[in-house]
């Protein structure tokens, strides 16, 4: 039972990991668009902002991106299990004799192993930009790893959206309105203290600004603690209400 | 008579308001091909899913080969192939490559699995296109490869959900010869369609469905009898004139009927009916303007059996297919 379920899992993860390989569109749309805000900010906006401390605001900036970066890579979650049921390609799944949970485990499987690559070169964009950390090697590897399990846990939102649209165009269109104001009305590109008070209480606490503060604790030096916990917390909590909801969905959607 | 393969008793599902199957009954012998014939939303893509374990039932009982469809899906799924009306293949894969995802999703021996993939390629004419994407192929290519994605665990049953719709007339006369060569082989291939020839080519019964009821069961033979062979359509100037032509034919002929200017009439005795008509018309004063021969369809079956055309109910079957065209709507 658990051999069949690793075997089907990494079946549909090959399969998936193929179509980014055939369809780039979708890849350079989670890099090209970071990148361009990458420049964005660095060199139009970013002289206009004032950053606390002695710190460049390209430090600051970078771990904000590559938090962005991981939330709207996970729309590809949404974008992709759409797709499949639009096409009938559930519809034949349910009638293999397949794990019933490798589909959505083999798409967000494929998606995690997407934003390895996509986080991976964000860091190397970040560093020919002028990005410095100012911890260590170790550091940066733990706030990568960090990255990536929010990461994982936004693709179950967004495989609740998917599979709950049914169609890979409806479901980009209704992500952006839910995207926005957790990447844009966070600490991501500004910091807190130039908010509206009544911005500050949900920009300081949102999954978004936590995960960033928690990020640029690690590889930037501060306290780390508090907000790594706040940021894996958001993360676990994440998982257990979508995880169950999009397993809910799939197994209607057909 | 040959072991029971496919056993229905009582099939009923509902899409909130819309019966799509209302106590369905029918039974497919092994080794044999069984149609379900009826226009759009008449339930017979809702019965395949079940049957295909996509779909639960509301009530009713279904099993294939001796395993219910509810309470032991998996070995179901271990005996079937689905190829669906939408194609369902990755664009994004070869064709090699949707065979080996299949290989490996009904957990076929891996070393099975390529030789197996080639095998089907070559049969199904793909070898050309195997290591293309398939959203490079032709819709008839598409298709071709959703049943050879199918056929890949060499299932002994066979869902085939309007295998032609779509294709070209060499197509589709290739996937006929193929159908057959299966059910040679030993399949059992249960399969819907909108026509009334295909039914008559490859099942060797037919159950017509009508807004979720089994309104027929019979051969091909014994349906197409009660219908007769050809259908004549004669057009006349106005509805008088195609009324006097009724009242005229209907005495010496059996099955003759009026639909605006147009007389149909269904015979079995070929031309020598026509010849007789004609001279019978010509003597009254009554000449067609337009005259049409077809074989029956679809249409001519449901005029005959319900005694209405046969009209699709859009909507009312397959909760994807209404969802599809909801959304275009609102697009």
């Amino acid at each position: 039972m658990v051999v069949r379920a690793l075997r089907d899992t990494l079946a549909i993860t090959w399969r998936n990991l193929i179509g980014y390989r055939r369809v780039p569109q979708l890849l350079v749309f989670s890099t090209v668009q970071p990148v361009i805000f990458v420049l964005l900010f660095r060199y139009v906006f970013g002289g206009a902002i004032d950053v606390p401390g002695p710190i460049p605001y390209v430090d600051f900036l970078m771990p904000g991106v590559f938090v962005q970066t991981v939330v709207f890579g996970a729309l590809a979650t949404a974008i992709g299990l759409a797709a499949d049921m639009k096409t009938g390609l559930l519809e034949r799944f349910r009638s293999l004799p397949m794990a019933r949970s490798a589909v959505l485990a083999g798409r967000t499987f494929a998606d995690l192993t997407r934003n390895v690559f996509v986080v991976l070169l964000m860091v190397a964009v970040g560093f020919l930009v002028g990005f410095r950390i100012h911890t260590d090697a170790i550091a940066l590897i733990a706030g990568i790893l960090l990255l990536l399990f929010f990461g994982y846990a936004m693709s179950w939102i967004f495989a609740t959206v998917g599979l709950s649209l049914g169609d890979p165009e409806t479901a980009q269109a209704a992500a952006f309105p839910v995207l926005a104001p957790l990447v844009f009305a966070s600490t991501v590109f500004v910091p807190l203290e130039r908010m509206p008070g009544w911005l500050q209480v949900w920009a300081e606490h949102q999954p978004v600004s936590v995960t960033a503060s928690a990020v640029r604790a690690l590889v930037l030096g501060g306290p780390t603690a508090s907000l790594v916990w706040q940021s894996l917390a958001w993360g676990v909590g994440i998982l257990a209400v979508f995880a169950p909801l999009a397993v809910r969905r799939y197994r209607r959607a057909v | 008579m040959a072991d029971v393969a496919i056993e229905v008793e009582g099939l009923k599902k509902r899409f909130g308001d819309v019966i799509a199957l209302d106590g369905v009954d029918f039974s497919v012998p092994e080794r044999s091909v069984f149609g379900l014939l009826g226009p759009n939303g008449a339930g017979k893509t809702t019965a395949i899913r079940i049957l295909a374990t996509v779909l639960e039932p509301d009530a009713g009982r279904a099993s294939v080969l001796g395993y219910d469809v509810v309470r032991e899906p998996d070995a179901v799924r271990r005996r079937i192939g689905l190829a669906g009306q939408f194609a369902a293949v990755d664009p994004n894969l070869t064709g090699r490559e949707n065979l080996r995802l299949v290989g490996l999703l009904t957990q076929m021996a891996s070393p099975a699995i390529m030789p197996r993939a080639a095998e089907l390629l070559a049969r199904f004419d793909l070898i050309d296109a195997a290591d293309r994407p398939a959203r490079t192929y032709s819709g008839g290519m598409r298709r071709r490869l959703d049943i050879a994605a199918a056929l890949m665990p060499r299932p002994p049953v066979l869902f085939l959900d309007e295998p032609t719709t779509g294709l070209d007339l060499q197509s589709r006369n290739e996937l006929w010869d193929m159908i057959r060569e299966l059910v040679h082989d030993g399949t059992t291939v249960l399969l819907t369609t909108q026509y009334l020839e295909e039914a008559d080519r490859l099942a060797q019964r037919v159950a017509v469905i009508d807004g979720g009821h089994v309104i027929a069961n019979d051969s091909p033979a014994a349906l197409k009898a009660q219908l007769g062979s050809a259908v004549a359509e004669l057009g006349f100037e106005d509805e008088a004139a195609a009324e006097n032509a009724l009242a005229l034919l209907a005495a010496p002929y059996a099955g003759v009927e009026r639909e605006g200017a147009t007389v149909r009439l269904s015979t079995n005795e070929g031309p020598r009916v026509l010849i007789d008509v004609l001279r019978d018309l010509d003597g009254a004063g009554l000449a067609p303007s337009t005259l049409a021969v077809h074989e029956p369809s679809l249409d001519d079956v449901f005029l005959a059996l319900t005694g209405r055309h046969a009209e699709s109910v859009e909507a009312a079957d397959e909760p994807m297919e209404g969802k599809r065209s909801r959304r275009r709507g609102a697009a």
